[in-house]
């Protein structure tokens, strides 16, 4: 049994297609395994029946010859995903008891491809933070503790996704990321994220942070796993309206190409951040010369305005938080503070349901969008992000790709960050991308002194995940990661 | 010093969220940092600079004005803290 945990989910597929393994058999395991991993506090909902039941459906098609893309795949899914029938909490008190009525786009595009849902995994509270601590629920702990003498940050905030996949408890995760919550984490987990192009995948059905952010994207161990997940979550919708009306390109097709010539891949400087240390600095050349090796060119690059957006993300990713976050009143679904007067129970239920930081970023953003400051602060952030989009896209007339490092630190101590600026700069890295709305994988790369994963990140021009998947693969190819043995 | 105890409870008044005394000493100065933070994108010239809320430049597809879901209120209901007669029920808003 122990052997099914170093397949990769192409791998589970085919033994699944030749019936070396019947879908029972790998959902049985990994139920096991999600039981052995209790103590990661990992999962919000853990959903073992519904697993064996999607399971069984999916082996009489398998027998039938009839098997779809994913059929038997075990897959858990962010808290934040609408699942139907099943508890959905964003990892909030104001959630904690909403059991949605539809199932979201995505979710609904895995099960139609036949995979099986292990469960509900824990995040960030409203996918607000990089460390998995303001989740109501309490945090999960990086699976790479072990050993270490102490708890480690799986990251943030999809940091259940990215556990339960490093911990083998799960073949593939959903995450959403909107300033790096796929990539922080997939990184500090030693696994393989992507976020796509803004639009790529439906945002219908994904409890809402920041809205022109938000893209769902596939948490697995490898790069060629990961571009079969996101070809199955990607596609039009037009329950999103800003939903893109694109084809869904080969993703599997672009991870087999290992010939990088012609291939041009951009260095920015401004990457350069003080303070970063050198263990971060030798991984991101090493990783330019394996690229050349296989004959990509490697350009130095500037993207002038990268110092500028962490703070234009904290203007723009509040702002629309707020307004999100408005319609939990305590009216409609979860948790009420039950109060005489209507304003006070608004006031009392919020102040109740929401944790601190959500809290923080709701009054930011109302801050900013408030009459006298809406000028000076959303609408001046506003137009540098349209300074950070060119400086894209005069990159992108020149280079193909950028990689940089995914993070400037490998994971860090549960409870060792407790200034809200200090915890932003996780982000630094991915925030960027984010706010040009362009598709950025990490793929674990190496190691740290302390012997714990570091990612690289390779950031694409938009709807170009063909080009980020081929220079990922070969990524992955010349890193040759050894993924955690935990079982 | 932009932001102070007076602006952190006329704010936390729009948002709707309770904030008691001691909280907001502690809230002023982490909003306070924050702000200040972002203050620093003053630095960045933006004269002519569209604001942009759109990064795919895709214009918002219209469909159709029917119905295309719904009736089934009971099950909505179902989620509300507290439901009457098909209804959301809240305290007395109208003397």
């Amino acid at each position: 049994m122990n052997e099914i945990f170093n397949l990769s989910l192409l791998e589970v597929k085919e033994a699944l297609k030749k019936h070396d393994l019947s879908a029972l058999e790998v959902t049985n395991a990994f139920i096991e395994a999600s039981e052995k991993i209790k103590k990661l506090n990992v999962y919000n909902t853990f959903t073992p029946e519904k697993a064996i039941e999607m399971a069984k459906l999916s082996q009489s098609r398998i027998d039938k010859g009839q098997g779809k893309l994913l059929d038997g795949i075990p897959v858990a899914v962010k808290d934040l995903f609408c699942t139907e029938g099943v508890l959905t909490t964003a990892s909030s008190k104001i959630l904690n008891n909403f059991i949605p009525n539809y199932e979201s786009t995505v979710t609904n595009n895995l099960w139609e491809a036949g995979a099986v849902m292990l469960g509900k995994v824990s995040c960030d509270e409203f996918a607000m933070g990089s460390s998995n601590e303001t989740s109501y629920f309490g945090n999960v702990i990086n699976p790479w503790s072990k050993g270490k003498g102490k708890k480690l940050t799986p990251g943030g905030s999809s940091g259940g996704s990215a556990a339960v996949v490093a911990s083998n408890a799960a073949l593939a995760a959903t995450g959403t990321d909107t300033g790096g919550s796929i990539r922080q984490p997939v990184a500090f987990c030693g696994v393989t994220g992507i976020k796509p192009t803004y639009g790529r995948c439906s945002r219908w059905g994904i409890i809402a942070f920041a809205s022109s952010l938000d893209q769902a994207g596939p948490i697995t161990k490898t790069v060629s796993d990961s571009a079969l997940m996101l070809s199955v979550m990607s596609g039009y919708d037009q329950k999103d309206s800003t939903s893109a009306n694109e084809e869904t390109p080969d993703f599997l097709a672009s991870c087999m190409e290992n010939s990088l010539n012609n291939v041009k891949v951009g260095i920015p400087k401004e990457y350069q951040i003080n303070g970063m240390s050198s263990e971060i600095i030798k991984l991101w050349e090493k990783g330019a010369k394996w690229l050349q090796d296989r004959g990509a060119q490697i350009i130095d690059v500037s993207l002038p305005h990268t110092n500028y957006a962490l703070p234009t993300y904290y203007v723009i990713a509040p702002a629309e938080a707020s307004s999100n976050l408005a319609r939990y009143d305590g009216v409609r679904y979860g948790f009420r503070k039950s109060k005489d007067n209507l304003d006070e129970l608004y006031s009392s239920t919020r102040a109740e349901g929401f944790g601190s930081e959500v809290q923080r970023r709701i009054l930011i953003g109302t801050y900013v969008l408030s009459a006298g400051y809406y000028d000076a602060y959303y609408r001046k952030a506003q137009k540098v992000r349209n300074l950070i989009i060119n400086d894209f896209s005069e990159v992108f007339n020149k280079v193909d790709v950028l990689l940089t490092p995914t993070t400037p630190t490998a994971a860090f101590e549960l409870g060792s960050q407790q200034d809200p600026i200090s915890m932003y700069m996780n982000d630094v890295f991915t925030v960027p991308a984010s706010l040009a709305g362009l598709p950025a994988m990490s793929v674990p790369s190496g190691m740290s002194q302390e012997a714990l994963p570091l990612g690289l990140q390779v950031i694409g021009k938009p709807f170009d995940e063909e080009n980020v998947f081929k220079i990922a693969a070969n990524l992955e190819d010349e890193a040759k990661f050894s993924f955690l043995n935990y079982n | 010093m932009p932001i102070d105890k007076d602006t952190v409870s006329k704010v936390s008044n729009l948002a709707r969220i309770e904030i008691d005394d001691k909280q907001l000493e502690k809230l002023s100065k982490e909003l306070d940092s924050v702000i200040e933070w972002i203050n620093t994108l003053n630095e960045v010239e933006t004269e002519g600079v569209e604001p942009i809320a759109n990064v795919t430049g895709q214009t918002l597809p219209l469909r159709e004005d029917k119905v295309n879901d719904g009736g089934y209120a009971e099950k909505i209901l179902n989620n509300a803290p507290e439901q009457a007669s098909g209804f959301f029920v809240v305290p007395k808003v109208v003397e």
